[in-house]
């Protein structure tokens, strides 16, 4: 059913901190590794070893320079997937009900044995979130390792998304949003998350904590290696010092 | 947006095989027996034609049955059904009128109303997308159903009919293509809403996240059609409404008709070739491209 549920019981989603994350593209690379050898088909690389690469990704990393007003511009890692909005525009425009958002967790999905392959709904993402396969020739989305969460044969510290449980830099938080007790919802209040395109009133569930101020230096005047010492007389040891060599 | 051509050619011939089908459902021209089989044929064809040409855009076009399921939402469902419905309709008037001679008159006003809204259904299949800002406007459906019909007038031979609905149509397209161009820094999309720093500075895409191409740039990031589009422009105007209206002000003759329909369908084609080359996808943001 590709209408949307009007509430989710539970609101799963990522929190991506920005100012943490150091551009390293493991969770890019686990995402991969995960998501090519469980849950549907796998993510296909056509030309991997040869001149043009093109291949499926659920997540990528760009980077963007921040140019303040005043200040040097600012470099930030920017890892962006699927946001699992709430008005999710990919999942209403999917004429065969392959694509749906599930009322228990609010995850967005694709069935890809109901998938025609007809790109409607990468049309309609405004961010990029959906690839169709090249060889499968099906649509292929984050599915917020729906197969990890759930998955009772892995260890608790693994059950939580790929591209969360790889991220040596601690950016990527994963939880429920419904939960204002949850890791995520703290975080979000706490650190003013925001939403991506707003504009496009998608209400995404995934939050981004922007980079933090940073620190500034206390002025210092380049004049101040000409003014004259503070002490003209020194005393105590250095003043004696100054006698001794006075004299020789 | 990259301007595949089997969607070009199914937007342009349903359109046009759907528009003829509204003027025979109309009885303009009222024609019945052999000449009615010949109005009909092109119609369905047409229309039939571009459908089936929808289909090569697909993945998977084995499984496009499922394509009929999900109406309550989706644009491109309801575009299905309407599109097989007013086909059926139309085929049972068509039969009565090519041979029994027979004019089931409420088949042939249902069959040409429903015409008009398989080509909205399939305009609103662009209409819908505000994350095309170029096409999220009520204009896209104007400019599909006015060159529908203006085109169906042409290949049904209704000519004072068709002059006027051409000029309208002419002047529906330059004006989709004028707001067209303000349209995505009207939306209100930037690469500092996309990423959500704006707030913070000037944002500069500094390095794309593959050294190589990928899905995204190749389907929502096509520049190279925007390089001549001015001069495309012209050459639509001037062969899609231009040169029809001309010939089938002077004289008429069957050739000067035909050379008309010629001039309109190439025309047709390269609108529609612009419609979606010229189409920014907001995602182009997140790349420092549009």
């Amino acid at each position: 059913m590709t209408t949307l549920p009007e509430k989710t019981e539970r609101k799963l989603g990522l929190v991506i901190d920005l100012d943490t994350c150091v551009g390293c593209h493991a969770c890019v690379v686990s995402c991969k590794g995960w998501n090519t050898e469980n849950y549907g088909a796998p993510l296909a690389d056509v030309d991997a070893y040869g001149k043009n690469p093109v291949g499926t990704f659920l997540n990528r990393v760009h980077s963007y320079e921040v140019t303040p007003e005043e200040g040097t511009p600012q470099l930030v890692h920017f890892p962006k997937s699927c946001l699992h909005c709430e008005d999710a525009p990919c999942v209403t425009v999917c004429p065969t009900g392959a694509s749906y958002k599930r009322y228990e967790d609010g995850i967005v999905l694709v069935n890809e044995s109901d998938c025609i392959g007809c790109g409607l709904c990468a049309w309609a993402c405004p961010y990029g979130a959906r690839e169709m396969d090249s060889v499968e020739k099906v649509m292929k989305k984050c599915t917020l390792c729906v197969d990890r969460i759930y998955n009772e044969n892995l260890e608790p510290d693994d059950q939580i998304p790929a591209c969360v449980r790889t991220c040596p830099a601690g950016a990527r938080h994963f939880g429920d949003f419904n939960d204002p007790e949850s890791q995520v919802s703290k975080l979000v209040t706490e650190r003013g998350g925001i939403d991506l395109m707003p504009e496009q009133e998608t209400k995404p569930v995934n939050k981004y904590l922007p980079p933090r101020p940073k620190d500034t230096l206390e002025e210092i005047d380049i004049l101040a290696p000409l003014l004259k010492p503070v002490a003209e007389k020194p005393d105590t040891f250095i003043g004696w010092l100054n006698k001794q060599l006075d004299k020789i | 947006m990259h301007p595949t051509p089997s969607v070009i050619i199914f937007t342009a011939l349903s359109g046009l095989g759907f528009g003829l089908l509204v003027f025979l459902g109309l009885q303009m021209p009222d024609v019945t027996g052999g000449v009615a089989f010949i109005f009909f044929a092109i119609g369905f064809g047409l229309a039939v034609g571009g459908l089936i040409s929808s289909t090569f855009h697909l993945g998977r076009p084995e499984r496009s049955l499922k394509a009929f399921k999900q109406w309550r939402s989706s644009w491109l469902s309801r575009e299905a059904i309407a599109a097989i419905f007013t086909l059926c309709v139309m085929a049972i008037y068509a039969i009565g009128r090519i041979f029994f001679d027979y004019d089931i008159r409420i088949l042939g006003v249902l069959g040409a109303i429903m015409s008009l809204v398989t080509v909205f259904t399939t305009s609103m299949i662009y209409a819908q997308l505000k994350s095309i800002p170029r096409w999220n406007t009520k204009l896209t459906p104007v400019y599909f159903l006015s060159l529908s019909v203006g085109g169906g007038a042409l290949l049904a031979g209704q000519i004072k009919v068709c002059l006027f609905l051409l000029i309208i149509a002419g002047l529906f397209q330059l004006i989709v293509w004028i707001k067209g161009d303000r349209a995505l820094a009207l939306s209100g999309t930037t690469i500092g809403s996309g990423t959500g720093l704006g707030t913070l500075g000037d944002v500069r895409a500094f390095e794309p996240p593959h050294t190589g191409t990928n899905y995204l740039l190749k389907e929502f990031v096509y520049i190279v059609g925007r390089n001549h589009s001015a001069k495309l422009r012209i050459i639509t105007l001037i062969l899609m409404i231009g040169t029809p209206v001309l010939l089938l002000s002077l004289p008429f003759s069957h050739l000067l008709a035909a050379l008309a329909v010629i001039s309109h369908v190439v025309g047709l084609f390269i609108s529609r070739w612009l419609f979606f080359a010229e189409a920014e996808h907001v995602v182009g943001f997140y790349y420092g491209k549009r």
